[in-house]
């Protein structure tokens, strides 16, 4: 369905952890919304910042009287993210949403799922969840971080997944380690059939690889920096391989942003090389 | 309100500057393509070229830096495909061309002679790294000149051509009176100036950065024509934003602008500022 370019309205911003989350009234953007869309939002004020920031639609939710409110998880750390997290609720914001040519694909049959997510990255897989246990596929996650604080929604993930894999790279919550260390493991006691993985690159090519050597399929949702989010700048490049086996050069945002793990040139990608 | 630009009758005086509607698919999400007087493609060459790895744009104060590398498909996947879907849309289509030489520009104009639905064709001659990306590098006016009378030779009568030109005002009143001598039906300023990425590697910068320059471009340009008696027009282009830039391009003298970045911060910039000017809303 067609994005929509609106003002939004911030009705809450809470901090949890490293992590603001804000949720927003954008009339239009939630109603049309599938796990794997992001919003663009401008930042500042004065047209002083013209790239845009993009972010996953986390959850979307009836609250406060409105049907379809969008929550957006923002880790602060640049100018724009820093701007966003500062928003309080009353605030404006122009968000363009939802965006993404390519929102997570479901399966048809009710086969198990591994759900694979790294920090905030891993905002995407909540709605997805839910998604897939209405199907009646037994959700299976790993969530990883390098620490508590950038642990995603841990307790809501235990609500909506079979089994859920903890790790940090400090060991503060759940075992210590990577999410590559216990990718193997988790997909064996799965029995995983598509595993779906939101995070940095390394963690996405990691879960790609283990769901080839399990023999199952793999959809990897990209987190490109993007300068407009809605396709027309051609600024979020990917290199990837076509069903032909030829090498082209996809968009992360409307070709995108989730996409066949086995499609990703993960090496070309690391490089900032294209076809 | 319609108007005259390079000898065609536009629905309106604002039109997508090339590079920055996409495909035109992703644009038409927010507003019809027929809502703009043109939509000039990214620049199409003749063959496909996959565009530079990532990350290609990055954002500077009141600006973009960017290397994208002229991605496209080439020109016979744009005629197959994307210029006839255009076409229903309802869109004015001005193509945008590169080419690596004057062989090559040639060949590409000869082709889209007999494309049907072509209003325009406009040649990229503001590429910043040109060099860098094998493209003819239109560093000199008689490079402008020999592009645009090259390409104008193998159009029909009636396809106009119109010469992006870059935003540097210190060489622009001798490089239009070179466009418009050769054949221009419309000069259009300004392209990306000539910048780097904080890498180093080259790139252009837009945007609202260079709005001054090109405000400048466009009254010069204007001034230099006129005192040159060519039947020329001028396109603003180059950090149009809002519908009191493009009113201030008008004021200096052009008959129609281009969005161009803009439109990376908000989709329907352009939309907004044909609806601004056009006389239905009282503007």
């Amino acid at each position: 369905m067609s994005p929509v370019h609106v003002t939004a309205e911030v009705l809450a911003s809470k901090r949890i952890g490293a992590f603001q989350h804000v949720t927003l009234v954008a009339p239009g953007v939630g109603e049309r919304f599938r796990p794997g869309a992001f919003v663009a939002v401008s930042v500042g004020t004065g047209g002083y910042h013209l790239a845009r920031r993009a972010f996953w639609i986390h959850q979307v939710r009836p609250l406060g009287g409105y049907a379809a409110t969008v929550t957006l998880v923002v880790q602060p750390r640049g100018e724009g993210t820093r701007w966003l997290a500062g928003r309080q609720r009353g605030d404006r914001v122009e968000v363009t949403g939802p965006l993404g040519g390519r929102p997570f694909a479901l399966p048809k049959e009710p086969v198990p799922v591994l759900l694979v997510g790294e920090g905030y990255g891993a905002a995407p897989l909540f709605a997805l969840a839910e998604r897939l246990r209405e199907r009646d596929c037994p959700v299976n996650l790993v969530l990883g971080a390098p620490d508590e604080a950038h642990l995603l929604s841990a307790l809501e993930a235990r609500r909506t997944a079979r089994a859920v894999t903890i790790v940090t790279g400090d060991g503060s919550v759940g075992a210590r380690g990577s999410v590559a260390d216990v990718l193997p493991e988790a997909l064996r006691r799965s029995g995983a059939a598509v595993v779906y993985a939101a995070g940095p690159a390394t963690t996405l090519h990691a879960a790609a690889l283990a769901a080839e050597e399990h023999g199952a399929w793999s959809q990897v949702a990209l987190e490109q920096r993007t300068t407009c989010g809605t396709g027309l700048c051609l600024g979020c490049p990917v290199p990837v391989v076509g069903e032909d086996g030829v090498a082209r050069t996809a968009r992360a945002c409307t070709d995108g942003p989730v996409v066949r793990g086995d499609r990703v040139r993960w090496d070309d990608l690391a490089r900032g090389a294209s076809a | 309100m319609s108007v005259r630009v390079a000898g065609l009758t536009l629905a309106s005086p604002v039109l997508v500057a090339s590079g920055c509607g996409g495909t035109g698919r992703e644009l038409a999400a927010y507003a019809p393509l027929s809502t703009y007087g043109a939509f000039t493609t990214r620049s199409i060459s003749r063959d496909a070229r996959p565009g530079a790895g990532g990350p290609t744009i990055t954002e500077t104060p009141a600006g973009l830096v960017h290397a994208t590398g002229l991605p496209n498909p080439g020109l016979d996947a744009f005629l197959a495909t994307e210029l006839p879907w255009l076409l229903t849309e309802g869109a004015r289509v001005v193509v945008s061309v590169v080419a690596r030489d004057l062989g090559e520009y040639a060949e590409v104009a000869r082709r889209l002679a007999t494309a049907p639905g072509v209003s325009a064709v406009e040649v990229n001659l503001a590429v910043p790294d040109a060099a860098e990306l094998g493209v003819l590098d239109a560093r000199e006016p008689f490079h402008v000149g020999a592009a645009v009378s090259t390409v104008l030779r193998e159009l029909p009568r009636g396809v106009p051509v119109l010469a992006k030109l870059r935003a540097d005002p210190v060489r622009v009143a001798e490089t239009v009176r070179v466009a418009a001598d050769a054949g221009a039906a419309a000069v259009v300023l300004g392209g990306a100036l000539p910048a780097a990425l904080p890498d180093g590697r080259p790139a252009g910068l837009s945007g609202p950065a260079i709005a001054p320059l090109a405000l400048r471009c466009v009254a010069d340009a204007r001034s230099a024509l006129d005192a040159a008696g060519a039947d020329c027009d001028v396109v603003a282009c180059g950090g149009i934003g809002s519908p009191e830039d493009a009113r201030h391009a008008l004021d200096r003298g052009a008959v129609a602008v281009q969005v161009g970045s803009a439109l990376f911060h908000d989709p329907t910039t352009a939309a907004r500022t044909a609806a601004a000017l056009s006389p239905d809303e009282g503007a």
